[in-house]
């Protein structure tokens, strides 16, 4: 998928004609979705059964549960936060879904296009696609590539769309302007700035293509009340763009204003139980 | 069996050419096989042979195998029939195969050569023969064997032009002036001996037989008479011989290659041809160039031709004395500058 | 985004004697994408990238490679020839140690063009035109053609390393520790590069490294070999932060954090 344009996308039309909240309440939490089918129509995402223990061979084969019986749908347009207390696995789970960490039950259906991915059996080289054009990743922390500018680190996701590189840098440039991050750092590799530097150039990395699924993980930790509400106003644009967004959003003032629904990570563990 | 004499008394006796019967027809079994794949290198059982290596041993033994009591042998070293190198080996032959030997490229059928081909086009009855130093074109690109016999086998020539490449990229025209490589028959890359470049398009179509022997790199190869011989080059850089300016300074011929003959050491110099058998019969023919000597001066061929081909060594070396020639005293084609290089004396003439 | 395999190794093996170089590797590289072959030194990286580049000959299994008329080879079947012409057209090979992949005596347009001419270019102006533009591709100054790699820094002679290789547009490098030996900036200038030639010119590349950050930055997918076996495999990231194996938690979590 190499849609470049949000405001173009079909997708935005389809979903400003229902309320996120009605699509809600029509999708029930499913246990197991058949595998390579969307139980809820329409759902970008369907987690089901999904379970992941960590084991540490360093520590005499410790184990480590961490997700266990995790269930739900994601639709297009909504923004949903993972709630829960830290270390009940929202990270973790978040990972999952971007095929970042491995599943150990479960599936993790994707939809991509007119296809159906299961993300938790997916080849690694079905993994690398569905990244590439309909799973968006906002990371707490910026990866940092040696020697490229922030520029560039933003402008990346466009070009590998296939967007000419000067429309791919103004409109990076157009980001960052907007995220309010000075223009003499634009042309610095982002190592050396603030927290809070990084995490802006961060999430314009991450928001500057179309992602039909956007995963972000507390995207506005560092941030001020200022940028905080850049943020926000980003994330409504990507919603009424048609993206189906999944986060962690600690920040209880962005998690009202942008959220829809929260899931409570912890509730898994005890039907499992 | 030859005999040669010594105070009347039966001295050393020689197998015919030097080599034994064994030797020799191992020998031809690997020029015939160089002939059938020309330009390709054939190894063979080289000999030792009494001379030091560099002084054409390769040759020698090539010259021992295909050489008949009827041949009659001229040896060149730079063009000029008078060098040691070229009276030493003359004399070997008429001592071990008492062949007739000549100066007169019309009159040889076998011509042994150390870096030039004769001005005076060759026959189909002559056989020429090379002295080869390193008969690898690639060896400096690439030193290891293995590789440069996979690169010939598979015909991968992309090095040769790289070392031109170079050439032009630190000069700015292929500087390369001897030892030019050369594309045989469309297939074998060859180095065609340290002969000037100025002499690959003689290789071309020539209806004599060239063979080139390195003796210490052990190898024999061939081009069989009228074989295309083409000389590598690049479409924007194109192959081109040396020009000189001025004709010989002696025959007042033009289109030849000339030797620097420095004079004094005051500057003087002249250009003359570096073939002194070639130079000789127009100087008899009555061609004169700006600093011959007057028609008195000149001396008259050192023999009438035929008698000539009979002399034996020990003559040879006076007769054939440089300032008998009408040339200045140590000024043959040795005494150039560099010329022992085959090119270095020449690039002054380059224009 | 094809999604016909460019190169296929199965049950590959290579014994040195009773020593097992490296023992039933299976694998796939497809067009574009960048697969990182990490392990200790003794794992049998080295020896699989040998036998995968046929430098080697394999004991066991085969390695097949999809020519550019879409044909699948089995490489054992190809002749000297055949093989020799996919190595310098089709094929790259950076070397750990520039002076074993570049020519030392020659300058640097003439390490460039060597490939060019090899495939039978004759036309001094235009190899010297292309060795420019890729000397300036890699960040070697123009003015830097007609010296050879002996004047060169150490960052400088892998860069035109690569220049050299990339030259004939090659559709698969093999890379063995590009990185190793050279101080870490120099290092970061060169993974840059290579990241964005791979990505601009849609290489596939298998590169061998014991760096698990060099792999990080470079590579989509990743092999991790262990006394000659490939004992987990997965995209990059996924072996990288969240590695099941005992082995690769191990190199995993015995890399220093700068």
């Amino acid at each position: 998928m190499t849609t470049t344009d949000n405001a173009s996308h079909p997708a935005s039309l389809a979903v400003e004609e229902r309320e996120p909240e009605e699509r809600m309440a029509s999708a029930s939490r499913s246990e197991v979705a058949p595998q390579g089918q969307m139980r809820g129509e329409g759902a970008l995402l369907a987690v089901s059964s999904l379970s992941k223990t960590f084991v540490l061979h360093l520590r005499e084969g410790a184990r480590l549960p961490v997700v266990s019986g995790a269930a739900f749908e994601l639709y297009p347009g909504e923004c949903v936060a993972l709630g829960g207390p830290s270390g009940a696995g929202k990270s973790s789970l978040l990972k999952m879904i971007y095929g970042n960490y491995r599943v150990d039950a479960g599936a993790i259906l994707v939809r991509d296009g007119d296809e159906t991915v299961d993300v938790a059996s997916a080849a690694p080289r079905r993994l690398i696609r569905l990244r590439a054009g309909t799973i968006g990743y906002v990371s707490q922390f910026l990866r940092v590539i040696p020697r490229v500018s922030a520029l560039d680190v933003v402008a990346e996701p466009l070009v590998g769309d296939g967007v000419p590189r000067e429309e791919a840098t103004r409109r990076a440039a157009d980001l960052l302007a907007r995220l309010n991050l000075p223009e003499r750092l634009w042309g610095l590799p982002p190592a050396t700035f603030s927290g809070g530097e990084q995490q802006r150039v961060n999430i314009a990395r991450g928001l500057i293509a179309f992602r039909p699924l956007l995963l972000m993980d507390e995207p506005t930790a560092s941030l001020d009340a200022a940028n905080r509400a850049v943020v926000i106003g980003l994330i409504e644009e990507k919603k009424r763009a048609g993206v189906g967004i999944l986060g962690i959003f600690h920040d209880a003032e962005v998690r009202e204003a942008v959220c829809g629904r929260v899931i409570d990570v912890t509730e898994f563990g005890r039907q499992m139980a | 069996m030859t005999t040669a004499t010594l105070g009347g008394m039966p001295a050393i006796t020689y197998n015919f050419a030097y080599l034994d019967e064994q030797t020799k027809r191992m020998i031809r079994r690997a020029i015939l096989k160089a002939i059938a794949v020309p330009g390709y290198q054939v190894p063979f059982a080289a000999r030792e042979m009494p001379m030091p290596y560099g002084w054409g041993t390769g040759g020698v033994q090539v010259t021992a195998a295909v050489l008949g009591p009827d041949d009659v042998l001229k040896v060149i070293d730079q063009g000029a029939d008078d060098t040691t190198n070229a009276v030493a080996i003359r004399g070997f032959f008429e001592k071990t195969a008492g062949v007739a030997t000549t100066t007169a490229t019309t009159e040889a059928t076998v011509i042994q050569t150390r870096h030039r081909i004769p001005e005076t086009p060759l026959r189909d009855d002559q056989i020429l023969v090379y002295q080869v130093p390193i008969p690898e074109p690639l060896r400096f690109l690439e030193p290891r064997e293995t590789e440069t016999r996979q690169m010939h086998a598979l015909e991968e020539y992309g090095l040769m032009h790289v070392k031109l490449y170079e050439d032009i990229a630190r000069h700015g025209h292929i500087a390369t002036t001897y030892a030019y490589p050369v594309e045989v028959a469309g297939r074998y890359v060859m180095d065609p001996s340290p002969i000037p470049k100025f002499d690959n398009p003689k290789m071309d179509d020539c209806p004599a037989l060239q063979l080139f022997g390195a003796g210490r790199e052990k190898r024999i190869y061939a081009i069989p008479p009228h074989t295309r011989v083409r000389s590598l080059d690049f479409e924007d850089h194109p192959f081109e011989v040396q020009r000189f300016a001025q004709p010989c300074a002696l025959c007042a011929a033009r289109g030849v290659y000339l030797d620097e003959v420095i004079l004094d050491d005051r500057g003087g110099r002249m250009f003359v041809c570096s073939d002194t058998d070639y130079c000789e019969s127009r100087q008899a023919a009555g061609h004169r160039g700006e600093m011959a000597p007057p028609d008195a001066a000149l001396p008259q061929p050192v023999s009438p031709r035929g008698e000539d081909a009979t002399r034996v060594s020990d003559d040879a070396s006076s007769d054939l004395s440089a300032s008998a020639r009408g040339r200045p005293a140590g000024a043959g084609a040795g005494a150039g500058t560099g010329a022992g290089t085959g090119a270095g004396g020449t690039e002054a003439g380059h224009d | 985004m094809t999604e016909q395999p460019l190169l296929i190794a199965e049950t590959l093996g290579k014994n040195y004697g009773a020593r097992i170089g490296c023992r039933d590797v299976a694998l796939e590289v497809y067009p574009g994408e960048v697969l990182a072959v990490v392990g200790e030194s003794g794992s049998g990286k080295s020896t699989l990238l040998g036998l995968l580049s046929t430098e080697l000959e394999p004991s066991a299994g085969r390695v097949s490679y999809r020519l550019r008329d879409g044909s699948l080879r089995d490489l054992a079947t190809l002749g000297a020839a055949e093989r020799r012409l996919l190595m310098r057209t089709d094929w790259g090979f950076v070397r750990q140690n520039p002076a074993d992949g570049l020519r030392m005596a020659v300058s640097a347009g003439g390490n460039v063009g060597e490939r060019l001419m090899a495939v039978g270019r004759r036309h001094y102006g235009d190899i010297r035109t292309e060795a420019l533009d890729w000397l300036g591709r890699v960040e070697i100054a123009a003015d830097r053609i007609d010296d050879d790699p002996r004047s060169f820094s150490g960052g400088m002679r892998q860069r035109l390393q690569i220049a050299r290789n990339l030259v004939t547009r090659p559709r698969l490098v093999f890379m063995d520790e590009p990185t190793g030996g050279l101080d870490v900036s120099v290092q970061a200038r060169l993974l840059d590069l290579v990241r964005s030639l791979v990505s601009e010119m849609g290489l596939a590349v298998i590169i061998v490294t014991h760096d698990l950050a060099v792999a990080r930055l470079l590579s989509h997918r990743m092999v991790v070999m262990r006394q000659g076996r490939v004992i987990e495999t997965g995209l990059t990231d996924q072996v990288l932060d969240d590695p099941r194996e005992p082995y690769t938690q191990l190199l995993v979590s015995s890399v220093l954090a700068a």
